[in-house]
């Protein structure tokens, strides 16, 4: 249904995109995760067609964004981060006024109520906009993207800075949606994605560094262990010895214990246990190990680890997106707001 | 356009704008009209158009800042950019507006000269000359205002940046004395929209000022579309 291919753009200097590349199925709940600035935003601004790229193609069913932009966006209902709404209309108006907007051939009074009826707004079709709570503003805004039954319904960040009742409110509206349109959802809250979207996206630093189920991704992410050790001796004793053992994603140091005792993460992949290494490394260095401990990440761990700034994974050569590599997540239940 | 036209006339008539545009206007013209022929005795109302100017001069920024400055600080644009319409319906839907508003406000003219009508005889031509010149310079000044409205997102900047250039475009003909070149003499000259009012007010419809006038509204609505083509480019 949508195709993005090699997307890229750039500002001035600053290159925000940097080859984007994913596809939505029809009738597929997609979640768009990344952290602030990562350039969700932006790829959905340019999949709608308010922006354009710098390189690379948009299709939506097979209609490309930049050729044929009307045909386009007849599929598309779109939400951006803050609703386009005009503060002074009423909400009957509107989306009457979206409604003409959109050129769209159905019956508008029956439609528009329809519309309302299902998003839930029908209570303040006659109010002012600008006197509506947040949360039926949102409601408005997503009223507005599906004027018209559009095939895609974009939303960007739907939930954000609504309440814990509102937002339930609003992801069971998306899930409703989801039975008969093909949508994108961005978000930086996993729990939200987990708990709408069959597919996830990850989009870190204008890449994409994950694609597949949530539960894949996590089970692939979760094959990272950290190791927490306790070693006496000289910290850069400690890191020349255990940097060379292979299989090592990345080490810190975390605080000083005691004098010369400091402690220090180190991540591995679970197929290839570094302990034994780690403790023979130490020993020939003359820096005893004083306490060692291996813990699988929580799932706000592998998602900071997917969107780390410096990715270490592609100086490894490991890709988290081949299932087998993959093993089970150690903390499954932990929904992170990031 | 039909819809974005409506919601920008529903727009003047939702908030302050359209009022105290058409409320200045109308009292104006009809201080002009007491100070031009009511108290000379006179049943020429041509001096209500040559004073209406300045004021229209004054407001038609004051019609044009929110346009789409306003679209752009609000994020509304979002919604116009991603609809299925081609950005010259969104510019001229704006502009017609804005135009359409104009033409109520200076159409209280015709009321005085149907008014006048009943105890003298009015100069009919004189009259159309002089509206049809009011509104081409109305309609030109609009579509510079509506240019300047899209380049920033500031209502205010919109605002002053049009009155310097609508200022700037009424006095080049003063300016034009300043060169001894002949050549920027000539062009400046034949750039003035004072110069090619002024067959207006005579009663003479000119075609040369009419184009004149129609090439400026033609040039500043394109470069809006430009302009905001190049905004989604960047």
């Amino acid at each position: 249904m949508i195709k993005v291919k090699n997307l890229y753009k750039s500002y001035s200097d600053k290159e925000v995109l940097k080859g984007i590349n994913f596809t939505v199925n029809n009738g597929e709940v997609l979640g768009f995760l990344g952290p602030n600035g990562a350039g969700k935003s932006t790829t959905m601004n340019i999949i709608t067609g308010y922006i354009s790229s710098t390189s690379g193609t948009v299709t939506i069913d097979g209609i490309d964004i930049i050729k044929e932009p009307i045909k386009a966006k007849k599929m598309i209902g779109y939400l951006p981060e803050k609703p386009p709404l005009y503060m002074d209309m009423t909400v009957k108006s509107y989306l009457g006024f979206m409604f003409d907007l959109k050129k769209i051939k159905i019956d508008k009074k029956s439609h528009i109520e329809n519309v309302c009826e299902i998003v839930g707004i029908s209570d303040v079709y006659n109010r002012t906009i600008k006197k509506l709570s947040k949360g039926y503003k949102q409601r408005v805004g997503i009223a507005q993207a599906l004027l018209g039954e559009p095939k895609v319904i974009i939303l960007d960040e739907p939930t954000v800075g609504l309440d814990p009742k509102q937002v339930i409110s609003i992801r069971n509206l998306i899930k409703n949606l989801s039975y008969n349109h093909t949508i994108i959802l961005s978000s930086h809250i996993l729990s939200e994605i987990q708990a709408v979207c069959d597919r996830v996206v990850v989009i870190n630093d204008g890449k994409v560094v994950a694609d597949g189920s949530a539960e894949d991704i996590s089970k692939e992410a979760s094959g990272v262990i950290t190791l927490k050790l306790q070693v006496d001796g000289d910290k850069n004793t400690v890191f020349n010895a255990i940097n060379d053992i292979e299989g090592i994603i990345d080490i810190d140091s975390e605080r000083e214990v005691d004098t010369q005792v400091c402690e220090y993460i180190v991540k591995y992949y679970k197929d290839n246990d570094i302990r034994r290494d780690v403790f023979k490394k130490l020993a020939e260095v003359n820096c005893p190990i004083i306490e060692m401990y291996s813990s699988s990440p929580s799932l706000e761990d592998v998602f900071l680890m997917l969107t780390e700034k410096d990715d270490v994974r592609s100086n490894k050569d490991v890709n988290y997106n081949e299932p087998e590599k993959a093993s089970k997540m150690g903390d499954e239940n932990n929904d992170s707001n990031i | 356009m039909t819809a974005i036209f409506k919601r920008e006339m529903e727009s003047y008539f939702n908030s302050i704008t359209g009022y105290i545009f058409l409320s200045v206007i109308y009292l104006f013209g009809g201080i002009f009209l007491w100070v031009t022929s009511l108290y000379m005795g006179n049943g020429d109302i041509s001096g209500v158009f040559a004073s209406l100017l300045i004021i229209v001069l004054l407001l038609i920024p004051i019609l044009t800042m929110r346009l789409i400055s306003e679209e752009l600080k609000q994020k509304t644009d979002q919604a116009l950019f991603t609809a299925p319409i081609h950005m010259s319906s969104i510019v001229f839907g704006k502009y017609l507006s804005a135009l359409v508003m104009y033409i109520i406000g200076i159409s209280i003219t015709w009321v005085y000269a149907l008014v006048f009508s009943i105890y003298t005889k009015p100069d009919w031509a004189s009259i159309t000359g002089n509206f049809v010149g009011l509104l081409l310079v109305g309609a030109a000044l609009i579509s510079i205002g509506l240019f300047v409205s899209s380049t920033t997102e500031s209502q205010i900047v919109a605002a002053v940046a049009s009155y310097v250039l609508c200022i700037l475009i009424m006095l080049i003909d003063g300016i034009a004395e300043f060169f001894s070149n002949s050549f920027l003499y000539d062009v400046l000259k034949s750039l003035s929209f004072s110069q090619h009012y002024k067959n207006f007010t005579l009663g003479i419809i000119n075609a040369t000022d009419t184009i004149f006038f129609l090439s400026v509204c033609a040039i500043f609505i394109i470069l809006t579309i430009r302009s905001l083509d190049k905004k989604k480019w960047n």
